[in-house]
């Protein structure tokens, strides 16, 4: 798979990243030649094969459903880049 | 007598229990030399205060007879570990002034066990590398250097590579680690010194910042067998907090070095063998086999058919989970905040700019893969040679009990080499991969040099939850090697 340009750009924002036009030619490249790698597995046969999503032998565990921590606000909020009254901000996302 | 920060961490916990050496004087004397080898970069933070603070509170505990199993170990934790109050980066601009509020299971494990704290170890940034050039903070530099080049300065591996420069430069008695890939097993061949990745789920991930879930295990990197075998004792254990944690009895993994090793059948995998791997790596091999025989195991040849399929397996399986654990850093909760005019371009500007190029690379081939119209055709296709992979080992293991190859394909090179194409780097793990595919302990042990006089190590590879007969298999093969080569910029 050879990516142009555009998907390349398409995926940049899919992934929200701001991508820098003139760096798109050769993250191109890379990322085209990374697939092309990849994709040596066509060559498998998968047939029959149940797709194994975790080496884990044991099925997730349940907890009780009650709240294990709480009152921790100022814990949550510590590393915040930006808080005001005990929340989270961001910019503005409602005119 | 030999200086402090040479001891191994059995020889230094020796020393403690018969009173030669305090806990304060042993970490003092780690400080000194994590100091003078700042030109190394091994360090991202360095803790010696709070190292002091903890070298005190050890000695105390010893003197009131309440000495633990580390108490006094100075130790580097990887950067990749948070540390409640100590400044955690992943080696990313991203995460920009974290200090987490909590601990990690694994550290809490070491420090619950008495061990002490340097400093927080340089790595690949979210551990996405193999020669540690990728981290925000710069390239670590392997202590080791060529015989007939000694200014070239050589990688250690990655991505663990300040851990194993730290433990190699004698700047620490031993570090945490993590291993996706072969993070922990590559820079510990690279630089001469043993690196254990646990099965999967031994060690909790809780705490630890996640790069890939279904791969990501914490290990020890040591300058002895016994050491790793010491320190994943406490490290390792059941956490309700990491659903994939495993709930069975952490065994006393030192007491698994009987030295014997009579009967036991190991593994030689043929697809084990590369294209221009270096001639020392196959004559080592056949050293390793030989030595093992020597001491009365069996040597069986096995087969392990889709091994070519595992590194392109882990690169869909490994930056789908990325793109998808990644997500999280946009600049609302933690780290860097790269201001925008809509919420969506503040999170693409904070990406764009606290990224670096592996991580958006692997990011956005992950994206990809799971984007729809290609989810089936990579990641259900990779998840399903994943499946193919461990059928592998679970028949190979019919036939044998462990598994004997090299670690890497290479011995460490220069900084600067195999940096244009993203593939050739990728290559370096093409021994270690396989072993988190399917959930499998392996471990480096060093065993030679190469013709430049640079560490080459050999892997055992083993059932999941018999990390015991790694370490009685790693204990024989590290007798028989008797490897005392040190680097010739340690301090």
């Amino acid at each position: 798979m050879s990516l142009d340009e555009a998907t390349v750009a398409r995926i940049a924002h899919l992934a929200r990243i701001k991508l820098d036009p003139k760096d798109a030619p050769a993250l191109a490249g890379e990322l085209s030649r990374i697939l092309s790698f990849v994709e040596q597995l066509d060559a498998v046969d998968t047939g029959a094969v149940e797709p194994m999503t975790s080496p884990s032998p044991q099925a997730l565990r349940w907890r009780a459903d009650q709240v294990s921590d709480g009152k921790i606000q100022d814990k949550v909020l510590a590393n915040a880049p930006d808080r005001v009254d005990g929340f989270f901000a961001v910019p503005k996302v409602v005119e | 007598m030999t200086a402090l920060n040479h001891l191994t961490i059995a020889e230094a916990l020796d020393g403690l229990a018969a009173k030669d050496f305090t806990a304060v004087e042993l970490v003092t004397a780690h400080v000194e030399a994590m100091e003078k080898a700042r030109p190394l970069n091994a360090f991202i933070t360095e803790t010696p205060d709070r190292a002091l603070e903890q070298a005190k509170a050890s000695d105390a505990r010893r003197a009131r007879g309440e000495a633990r199993p580390l108490d006094g170990i100075p130790l580097a934790i990887k950067d990749l570990f948070c540390t409640e109050g100590v400044l955690t980066t992943a080696a990313s601009h991203i995460l920009d002034g974290f200090v987490p509020r909590y601990e990690s299971t694994v550290s809490a494990n070491l420090w619950r066990d008495g061990a002490v704290m340097l400093g927080k170890a340089n790595l690949d940034e979210f551990a996405m590398g193999s020669a540690n050039i990728t981290s925000y903070y710069g390239p670590v530099r392997n202590p080791w250097t060529r015989t007939d080049d000694a200014e070239a300065q050589l990688v250690p591996g990655g991505s663990s590579g300040g851990s194993a420069t730290a433990v190699a430069a004698r700047l620490a008695l031993g570090a945490t680690g993590t291993d996706t890939g072969g993070s922990i097993r590559q820079p510990a061949s690279f630089t001469g010194i043993v690196g254990m990745k646990p099965t999967y789920g031994r060690c909790s991930r809780w705490g630890i910042v996640a790069f890939a879930s279904s791969l990501d295990q914490a290990g020890p990197m040591t300058r002895t067998v016994r050491d790793a075998a010491l320190m994943l004792t406490s490290m390792a254990g059941f956490d309700p907090k990491d659903s994939t944690s495993i709930d069975r009895p952490v065994p006393d993994f030192a007491a698994a070095l009987t030295g014997d090793v009579k009967g036991l059948k190991i593994g030689i995998p043929r697809e084990y063998r590369v294209d221009g791997m270096p001639q020392a790596i196959e004559d080592l091999w056949a050293q390793g086999r030989a030595w093992l025989e020597a001491a009365g195991a069996q040597v069986v040849d096995i087969t392990l058919p889709h091994t070519q399929y595992a590194l392109p397996a882990y690169y869909i399986v490994a930056p789908a989970e990325a793109s998808s654990n990644l997500a999280r850093y946009d600049g609302v909760r933690y780290g860097l905040r790269v201001p925008g005019n809509s919420l969506i371009e503040m999170y693409e500007n904070t990406r764009g700019q606290g990224f670096g190029q592996e991580v958006k690379r692997r990011v956005m081939i992950g994206t990809y893969v799971l984007s729809a119209g290609y989810y089936d055709a990579y990641y259900l296709k990779a998840q399903k040679v994943r499946q193919l992979i461990r059928d592998d080992f679970e028949t190979a293991f019919g036939a044998c009990d462990v598994i004997l190859t090299p670690t890497a394909p290479s011995g460490a090179f220069a900084l600067g080499e195999k940096q244009d194409d993203p593939v050739a780097m990728y290559l370096n793990d093409v021994f270690t991969v396989p072993a988190n595919l399917a959930g499998l302990p392996g471990i480096s042990v060093p065993t030679g040099l190469d013709g430049q006089g640079l560490p080459l190590g050999l892997q055992l590879i083993g059932r999941a939850f018999d990390e015991e007969t790694i370490f009685r298999a790693a204990g024989v093969l590290e007798d028989a090697a008797g490897f005392t080569a040190t680097p010739s910029l340690m301090v």
